[in-house]
């Protein structure tokens, strides 16, 4: 898979804030860390264990999931999560009901702020699940999404 | 060519915040091509890797449900005006 990805350069921003930026993202020769066989898994459990290698998951009230109530367009559900829990190594988001339910993982370096926003698929109306991993333990919220129109396929 | 356009803006608390939307079809592989018949293959984003001065702030691993163009955003402390994004 070929990703020439290029940052077009920055842009200044608005009368708060400061330009910082500007740069060049390089394309990853080596995709090996990639968890493929979570993003393959078919059902919530088997995404959640092989990509944590455990389904032991915490509730937690500490986690806070801002997405729609109601998606009109399934192929386009704005998500962020938000956490409290301190030393945060990851963010995982699961569309429960999705095909293959685990959408993305984002690992968290030192110094990032537990926060992330992006836009996710979904096929029809489900739960939306965080699963944050801190310190060792998994924590999970998760917040129920209705969907107009299924945003997989066709 | 996928473009990428990233805007940083450092609040008055010190901390980042970093927005990046990226023009890229992620096609899951499931969706059928309305002339051929044939399923168009799967194209999209595996890995999305953010630095600043060379610390690694954000890995992101995403699969194909991730929407078209897709949209990121984090924050973090310790940036300054002027420091280097990747």
């Amino acid at each position: 898979m070929k990703r020439r990805i290029f940052l077009k350069g920055s842009l200044a921003s608005g009368a708060i804030g400061l330009a910082i930026s500007a740069g060049l993202l390089t394309p990853r020769l080596v995709l090996a860390a990639w968890p493929k066989a979570a993003f393959d898994a078919t059902n919530v459990d088997g995404a959640v264990n092989s990509l944590f290698g455990s389904t032991a998951l915490t509730g937690s009230d500490k986690i806070r999931i801002k997405a729609p109530d109601i998606a009109e367009n399934g192929a386009v559900v704005p998500i962020s999560i938000e956490t409290d829990i301190k030393d945060v190594e990851s963010i995982s988001i699961i569309a429960e009901k999705n095909a293959s339910p685990l959408t993305s993982s984002f690992v968290l370096g030192k110094g990032t702020e537990a926060f992330i926003a992006t836009r996710i698929k979904m096929a029809k109306t489900g739960s939306v699940i965080a699963v944050v991993k801190a310190g060792g333990k998994l924590y999970s919220t998760g917040k129920e999404v209705k969907v107009t129109i299924g945003g997989c396929g066709g | 060519m996928a473009s990428i356009k990233m805007r940083a803006t450092l609040g008055d608390d010190g901390v980042t915040t970093i927005k990046v939307l990226i023009s890229h079809s992620m096609d899951t592989g499931l969706e059928k091509d309305k002339k051929t018949g044939n399923n168009i293959p799967a194209h999209f984003i595996q890995e999305v890797v953010c630095e600043h001065n060379g610390t690694k702030l954000l890995t992101a691993e995403w699969g194909p449900a991730i929407s078209k163009n897709p949209y990121l955003s984090f924050r973090f402390k310790g940036g300054k005006a002027g420091d280097t994004m990747k």
